[in-house]
């Protein structure tokens, strides 16, 4: 499968991509070319989605094919592809004994700032994530939440091109997530990075992400325009009759509603463009069917991500 | 920053050069490491044998001061080889101790909570990141052992001038030689340990019980065995064995100098197999 979306600047170039731990081969054959401002990538547990982004890192050897970043080889041109990358891993990774403006700034260092002005940007991202005022106390004292904004804080110091964001909002509670989601918009509509976010939570992808790579064992088995979906999909209702729901589903398809029946009087019904949903309720009342139950819908990265998982 | 700019801004400025990252790392280390008063107490303990010596060198080219404090020359040891293969086992022992002081902190806390991770996605090779927490043990100890050796070398040479540096050029050599060794195998092992001991004082236990425990095991060894192969796994004894060919000292080994590079040898190749190992961006849990 070869899933094209842009070939004017490629933010990631997938060919024939192979790795394997030992004989085990976790990502296996993918091909894809990903432009996009902001791409989110979905799979069920062991997919192999945080193998992926350590391929691109470089920490995990290639074991067939091509990675590319940037239109640069992740084999050949290693340092120069993390030099334009901002990583925010799953997992916890900080430094207890240190403050988080020193964190910071040392990992601002190493990404090539000259000491002020890591210093400077320190202050900057602190301030930008909402740790401004915490900034000089020690990591290992920081709530969850906090930790998830440090480790997003240190993955922008150094202003990258490709911000890669692997479960940002892993153990967040609700309004924490929000602020997170919020940062990652505020980052994607600044215009100046690209964002790979990959989480299992398809919210925060539906509510960030213009496109969707679901990956299943380690292979592509779906990849969605977001930005195109929202466009495009339909709308439909499910709806449940007291009796049979047949007579109704008809009335319906004569209006220009397409139907397909999902259980004993029940059916599912895709409206047409401009359709009222008033119509329903007076094609029920003119045949005579008391409604049990009626629910709008629009089709959601859910039915996506459901419908990939089948193939 | 103003409430109002808190907007993402990108950052356009220029970039240091990238062979000169390893010592971000070493000025940071330092700073963690210099939080503690008992190293800086420890450090400073660390100069009164060399100043000893010092005082010894001057002392032995000044017969007005010998004959003040009533002393014979001959009282004094030469200041010759011996002298200096001396200094060294001192200053070596002392090397151990700071290194099982220092060593564990080095790699263990950004192990312990995954900054590995952090420090590897950047454009920075598990090289230079162990060449950077190599560079702060290799410093700190070379003050304390070659540098104030060097110092001490070049007092006996201003006293004696060159009817005695002609001759004892060697020395030098040794000086500088016979330490680096010592500081480059400490270093490895203390940071291999650090590595896969996260806890610092267990860590710090691990450097110090290689040592001493296995000085305990080579001597029963030997003993059980009526043999001298037991000194294989007695690192002071490894390395007395190495600075006393290079000093041309007449101390008497179990090894022969050739086992003794072997030992240091496959000690070295051992760390960075395990550091190898453990410097890794992820781990892979079977």
């Amino acid at each position: 499968m070869f899933w094209e979306i842009d070939f004017v600047q490629p933010v990631i170039e997938l060919a024939g991509l192979t790795v394997c731990f030992g004989k085990r081969e976790i990502l296996k054959d993918l091909t894809a070319a990903l432009s996009g401002r902001t791409l989110g990538l979905l799979g069920p547990n062991g997919a192999g989605k945080s193998t992926l982004i350590q391929t691109l890192l470089g920490f995990c050897p290639v074991a067939g094919g091509t990675a590319k970043v940037f239109g640069r080889d992740v084999r050949d041109h290693l340092r120069s592809i993390r030099a334009q990358i901002g990583y925010m891993p799953e997992n916890d990774a900080f430094i207890a004994d240190m403050t988080a403006v020193t964190f910071v700034r040392m990992m601002g260092e190493l990404s090539g700032l000259p000491a002020r002005a890591a210093l400077e940007r320190a202050h900057e991202v602190l301030f930008y994530v909402g740790l401004g005022e915490a900034r000089y106390r020690k990591l290992g004292t920081y709530s969850l939440g906090m930790k998830q904004m440090a480790k997003l804080a240190q993955a922008l110091v150094h202003g990258p091109r490709l911000l890669i964001l692997d479960e940002p909002t892993n153990g967040l509670d609700p309004s924490a997530r929000q602020r997170m989601v919020r940062l990652i918009r505020d980052i994607r509509d600044s215009g100046q990075m690209h964002i790979l976010l990959c989480s299992h939570l398809l919210r925060d992808v539906e509510e960030t992400c213009e496109e969707v790579l679901i990956l299943k064992q380690g292979q592509i088995v779906h990849y969605a325009n977001l930005e195109e979906e929202r466009r495009t999909n339909k709308r439909f209702v499910e709806l449940e009759t007291s009796g049979d729901a047949a007579p109704l589903a008809e009335a319906l398809a004569q209006l220009g509603c397409a139907y397909t029946p999902a259980g004993v009087g029940r059916y599912k019904i895709v409206l047409p463009e401009g359709f009222n949903l008033r119509e329903i309720f007076r094609v029920a009342v003119e045949r005579d069917l008391p409604l049990r139950r009626l629910s709008y819908r629009r089709d959601t990265l859910e039915d996506i991500f459901l419908k990939a998982m089948e193939v | 920053m103003a409430v109002y700019k808190q907007t993402y801004k990108d950052y356009g400025g220029r970039r240091t050069a990238s062979w000169s990252r390893f010592l971000i790392l070493m000025r940071y280390s330092y700073a963690r490491v210099f939080q503690s008063r008992f190293l800086v107490l420890f450090l400073a303990l660390c100069f009164f044998y060399p100043l000893g010596c010092a005082t010894m060198i001057y002392l032995s080219h000044n017969s007005p001061v010998l004959a003040m404090l009533r002393l014979q020359p001959d009282a004094l040891p030469p200041i010759d080889g011996s002298f200096f293969y001396e200094f060294c086992v001192v200053q070596g022992v002392l090397a151990l101790l700071l290194t099982a002081f220092v060593g564990p902190s080095l790699i263990a806390p950004d192990l312990a909570n995954g900054g590995l991770a952090l420090y590897l996605s950047r454009p920075f090779s598990r090289t230079e990141y162990v060449a950077g927490k190599m560079a702060v043990l290799l410093v700190l100890l070379s003050l304390i052992t070659w540098v104030p050796g060097l110092l001490l070398y070049a007092i006996q040479a201003s006293c004696t001038g060159w009817t005695w540096i002609k001759p004892n050029l060697w020395l030098a050599r040794s000086l500088v030689l016979g330490p680096l060794i010592w500081i480059g195998v400490l270093s490895l092992i203390a940071l291999a340990l650090s590595a896969w001991v996260k806890w610092r004082i267990a860590a710090g236990a691990c450097i110090l019980g290689l040592h001493f425990v296995g000085a305990g095991f080579a001597q029963a060894i030997n003993e059980i065995l009526r043999t001298r192969k037991g000194s294989l796994i007695n690192s002071s004894e490894v390395i007395h064995t190495i600075w006393a060919s290079l000093f041309d000292t007449s101390r008497s080994t179990d090894l022969s100098v050739t086992q003794a590079w072997i030992v240091l040898g496959v000690t070295c190749l051992l760390s960075l197999g395990l550091l190898a190992r453990r410097i890794r961006g992820f781990e892979v849990i079977k």
